[in-house]
C-alpha cells in the first residue's frame, strides 16, 4: 500500500476529531446534567473543558492546513480534511453552547425553580440524540446515517419556535418569574444551536463520503411540513 | 483556429502488444484536453496516434477512426500532411541543432517548400512572441544556435517551431517534465494563452498540472480509457474508483 | 576495519593510480614514438633536399642534378580528386542507405558485407582489379579504356575510399539521436527531406571526418597506381594519360640505384606526409568556420 504515512496523518487527524467530539458531547451533556440537578460544581467542569476544546481546534486546523499544503490531497482525501476542518468549527460551538447553557444555570442559582412552558429536557435529548449520530456517521463514514440526522433538525426547530412564543409570553404576563423564562429562553436557543451544528456536521459528512453538497437544501412550510427532499 | 478531435474504438499494437484498447472520446475545440495514467498506460501512444507518428515505428500498427475537424486522418490523408495540421512537442526539448533560432523556427516551413522571405519573418516573430520567447531572443535570431539557449527556453522554442506551420492541433507530451518549476510555470500560462487559437491535447504524469491548465483530463489505465471527464469533477469526486486510486496515490 | 588497515589501503590505491597513470603515459608515448621518430628522420633526410626547384620542376633525366617532382605532386592531386569525386558520393550515399532507409533489409546486410570485404581487399589486388576491367580492354566507344591513364588510377583509390567512407557515414548517421528526427517528422517533413537536410547535416561534422580518413588513406597508396596510373616523367594533368603520384614516384626512385633520386625520394615522402597533413588541417579549419558559435 503507497502513501502510508499519509494514510497514517489521515488517520490521526480523524482521531484527534475524535477527541474533541468527545469533548463537546460531554461538555453539553454535563451542561444539561447541571440545568437538571441545579449543581454548580458540574459548571465548573464545563468551564474547565472549554479550554481543552479550544486548543484542540487549533491544533487541529493546524494539522489540517499542513497536510493540505504538504500531500496535496485529492478527491476523497481532499473533501475528507475539508470536512474535517469544518465539523472542527462546528465542534468547537458546539463547546461554546455548553458554557453558554452552563452560564444560564449559574444565573438560575440564586432563583426560585418556576414552573415554566417549556420540555427543556426533551429538547436536550433530541439535540444530543443529533449530536451522537451525527458523530457516529462521521466514525463510520456512513452517508445514511448522516441523512437521517437531517430530518430530527425541524423537529427541534419546531419545539424552539413554541417555547419563543410561550416564553415570551410568560415574560409578558407573570413578570414575577421573567428571569427564570428568560434564561430558559437561552438555554432553548443554546439547544437549538446545538442542533444546527449537528446538521452541520452531518452534511459535511455526506459532502465527504459522497461528493455531494447537501447545504440549505431542505425548505419547510408555514405550517412544519417538509416541501422538498435533499438530492441523492 | 483550432477543431475538435473525435476518437471512435481506436485500437493500437506494437507487434504483438496490444498497447490501446477501444478508445472512444472526443476533445474539444480551443480547450486544453489532459491526459493522465500511470506509466505505460497508453496515454503516450494515444497521442501518437492523433499525428500518425506511431507509425514511425516499423512494429505500430492502429485500427479505428481518428477525425481531427471533418477528416478522418487515416482515410482521408497521408501522414505527412497531417502532421502539418497537427503538431507535435516532446518532452525532451528537441531544437535542431544545426540551425539558428531562426532557422529552426522556420524549419518547417523552408522544408516544406516555403520560401517567401519577408512572410517568414513576420512569421517567425509572430511564432516566438506566441510561445513567450521573442524578448529573450530577438536579437539573437541568426547568431545563436537553438542548442545553446536553457532547457526552459529551448522547449519554448520548440513550441515556437510547431505553432509556425500553423497547425489546428498542438499534442504536448510532458511537455515540462524536464524543466524546473519556474519554466514549467511559464509554459503552463503559455498553454493557458494558446487555448484561444489551438487545441491543445497535454499528456502528463503532473495532476496538479492538468489541473491547473485543462478543462477537460482523461484517465487511462493498462491500454483503456477509464475515465474522461470535466477536470475539477476528476479531482474533487472521480466516477470510478480506479481514478480515484490513482490521483489519491494509493495503490495496493 | 581498524584505521591502520584503511590507511594502508588507502595508500596501496594512491600507489596503484600512480603506477596505472605512469602506464599510460608510457603507452602513449609507445604509441607517439614511432611517428615523431619517423617525421624526424624524414626532416633530416629530406630537408636539405627541399627547394624551388623540387616544388616547379619535373625530373631531369638521369645522372643529371637539379630537377623535382612537381609533376608528382601535381599527379597526385587529380588523381585525389577523381578518387573522392568516385569515393566520397558514392561512400556517402551508401551510408545514408544503410542508416537510414535500408534499416534491418537484407539488402542492407549484403551492402555491409560488401564493404566489409572490399575494405580487406589488398590495394594490389585493387590496382590489378582496375587493370583488367579498364586499362586492358580497348573498347572503342568507351573513353579512357585500352591504356594506363590517372582515371584508372583514380578509379581504383575511389573505390578503396568507398567502404571507409560509407561505414563511417553510417556510424555517424546512427549517433544523431532520434529525438531530432522525430522532431522532424512530426513537423510534416518528408522522410527524405528530413534525412538530407537535418540528420546528414547534423552528422556532416563526422562524415567529413570519415571522408578525411579515407582521403589520407589513399593518398600514401602506391601498388594499386603501379597498373593504372603507371607514372609519367613528364607535365601531364588530363585524366587520359598516365599520370604520375607521389607515392609512385617515392616508390620508383627509392628502388633505383642512383643518390640523386635517392635525395629526391626522402624530400618527397617528407612533402607527401606534410602534404597530408595541410589537407586535413584545412579541410577542418574549413568546415569548422561553418559551424554556429555555441553550439555543444
Amino acid at each position: 500500500m503507497t502513501r502510508i504515512r499519509f494514510q497514517q496523518s489521515l488517520d490521526e487527524l480523524k482521531e484527534n476529531l475524535l477527541v474533541m467530539a468527545g469533548l463537546a458531547e460531554q461538555a453539553i451533556q454535563r451542561a444539561i446534567e447541571a440545568y437538571r440537578v441545579r449543581d454548580l460544581s458540574i459548571c465548573d467542569l464545563v468551564s474547565r473543558s472549554e479550554n481543552a476544546i479550544n486548543r484542540l481546534e487549533r491544533e487541529i486546523d493546524q494539522s489540517a492546513l499542513d497536510l493540505l499544503a504538504m500531500e496535496q490531497p485529492m478527491a476523497i482525501d481532499l473533501r475528507f480534511i475539508l470536512s474535517v476542518i469544518k465539523i472542527n468549527a462546528d465542534l468547537e460551538r458546539v463547546g461554546d453552547a455548553a458554557k453558554s447553557i452552563s452560564d444560564r444555570v449559574r444565573n438560575m442559582e440564586q432563583m426560585a425553580v418556576a414552573e415554566l412552558p417549556v420540555d427543556i429536557p426533551r429538547m436536550a435529548t433530541l439535540a444530543t440524540e443529533m449530536v451522537r449520530k451525527s458523530l457516529q456517521s462521521f466514525i463510520e463514514a456512513d452517508a445514511e446515517l448522516a441523512r437521517s440526522v437531517l430530518t430530527m433538525d425541524d423537529a427541534v426547530d419546531a419545539i424552539n419556535r413554541a417555547a419563543y412564543k410561550a416564553l415570551t409570553k410568560v415574560m409578558e404576563e407573570q413578570s414575577h418569574i421573567a428571569p427564570q423564562a428568560f434564561n430558559a429562553l437561552m438555554i432553548s436557543r443554546s439547544l437549538e444551536r446545538v442542533a444546527d451544528h449537528a446538521t452541520n456536521i452531518a452534511e459535511d459528512v455526506i459532502f465527504w463520503v459522497q461528493g455531494d453538497d447537501v447545504r440549505h437544501f431542505k425548505s419547510v412550510e408555514k405550517d412544519g411540513k417538509k416541501k422538498s427532499q435533499p438530492s441523492t | 483556429m483550432g477543431v475538435g478531435i473525435e476518437v471512435k474504438n481506436l485500437n493500437a499494437w506494437y507487434g504483438s502488444n496490444h498497447t490501446l484498447q477501444d478508445i472512444t472520446l472526443n476533445i474539444p475545440a480551443n480547450h486544453a484536453t489532459a491526459l493522465i495514467g500511470p506509466s505505460g498506460c497508453g496515454k503516450s501512444t494515444f497521442v501518437r496516434c492523433l499525428n500518425r507518428m506511431h507509425e514511425t515505428n516499423p512494429i505500430a500498427r492502429a485500427t479505428g477512426t481518428v477525425r481531427i475537424g471533418d477528416l478522418d486522418i487515416y482515410e482521408d490523408a497521408k501522414p505527412v500532411q497531417i502532421r502539418r495540421r497537427v503538431g507535435m512537442v516532446f518532452q525532451r526539448p528537441n531544437p535542431f541543432p544545426t540551425m539558428s533560432i531562426y532557422d529552426n523556427v522556420a524549419s518547417g516551413l523552408k522544408l516544406n517548400g516555403y520560401s517567401n522571405r519577408r512572410a517568414m519573418d513576420e512569421i517567425v516573430e509572430k511564432s516566438l512572441k506566441n510561445s513567450a520567447l521573442w524578448d529573450e531572443v530577438k536579437d539573437d535570431l541568426k547568431k545563436k544556435s537553438g542548442a545553446s539557449l536553457s532547457g526552459g527556453q529551448q522547449q519554448r522554442l520548440c513550441i515556437a517551431r510547431a505553432l509556425a506551420v500553423d497547425p489546428e492541433v498542438l499534442l504536448m507530451d510532458e511537455p515540462a517534465s524536464a524543466l524546473d518549476p519556474v519554466s514549467t510555470s511559464k509554459i503552463e500560462d503559455l498553454i493557458f494563452q494558446l487555448k484561444s487559437q489551438y487545441t491543445i491535447v497535454i499528456v502528463t504524469h503532473n495532476m496538479q498540472q492538468a489541473a491547473r491548465v485543462a478543462e477537460k483530463t482523461g484517465f487511462f489505465l493498462n491500454g483503456r480509457l477509464v475515465e474522461f471527464d470535466a477536470t475539477h469533477k476528476i479531482f474533487t469526486n472521480p466516477s470510478d474508483k480506479r481514478t480515484e486510486d490513482y490521483i489519491t496515490g494509493r495503490f495496493g | 576495519m581498524s584505521s591502520d588497515t584503511f590507511r594502508l589501503r588507502t595508500r596501496m590505491r594512491a600507489v596503484t593510480d600512480d603506477a596505472v597513470t605512469v602506464l599510460a603515459i608510457l603507452a602513449t608515448v609507445l604509441v607517439i614514438a614511432p611517428l615523431v621518430a619517423i617525421f624526424a628522420y624524414l626532416l633530416y633526410k629530406g630537408a636539405s633536399s627541399l627547394n624551388l626547384a623540387f616544388f616547379t620542376k619535373i625530373p631531369k633525366p638521369v645522372g643529371e642534378t637539379g630537377g623535382g617532382m612537381a609533376n608528382a605532386i601535381i599527379g597526385s592531386g587529380v588523381l585525389l580528386a577523381i578518387a573522392s569525386i568516385l569515393g566520397v558520393p558514392i561512400g556517402i550515399g551508401g551510408g545514408i542507405f544503410l542508416a537510414e532507409f535500408g534499416r534491418g533489409t537484407k539488402l542492407a546486410n549484403a551492402v555491409r558485407f560488401t564493404a566489409d570485404v572490399l575494405n580487406g581487399v589488398p590495394s594490389i589486388v585493387m590496382g590489378m582489379a582496375i587493370y583488367v576491367l579498364i586499362v586492358k580492354p580497348h573498347i572503342a566507344w568507351l573513353p579512357f579504356t585500352g591504356h594506363f591513364s590517372a582515371f584508372a588510377g583514380g578509379v581504383a583509390l575511389g573505390i578503396m575510399m568507398v567502404p571507409t567512407v560509407c561505414r563511417t557515414t553510417e556510424e555517424m548517421l546512427l549517433m544523431v539521436p532520434h529525438a531530432v528526427r522525430e522532431a522532424a517528422l512530426g513537423l510534416g517533413i518528408p522522410n527524405w527531406r528530413s534525412v538530407l537536410s537535418i540528420t546528414v547535416k547534423t552528422a556532416s561534422p563526422g562524415i567529413i571526418t570519415g571522408c578525411m580518413l579515407a582521403f589520407a588513406r589513399v593518398a600514401g597508396e602506391t601498388a594499386p597506381l603501379i597498373f593504372t596510373a603507371f607514372g609519367n616523367n613528364f607535365w601531364s594533368v588530363s585524366p587520359n594519360n598516365a599520370i604520375e603520384a607521389l607515392p609512385l614516384q617515392i616508390y620508383v626512385y627509392a628502388l633505383s640505384p642512383y643518390d640523386e633520386w635517392h635525395r629526391l625520394a626522402w624530400a618527397g615522402s617528407l612533402v607527401l606526409i606534410v602534404l597530408i597533413v595541410l589537407a586535413v588541417a584545412l579541410v577542418r579549419w574549413v568546415t569548422s568556420r561553418g559551424v554556429l558559435k555555441g553550439a555543444s
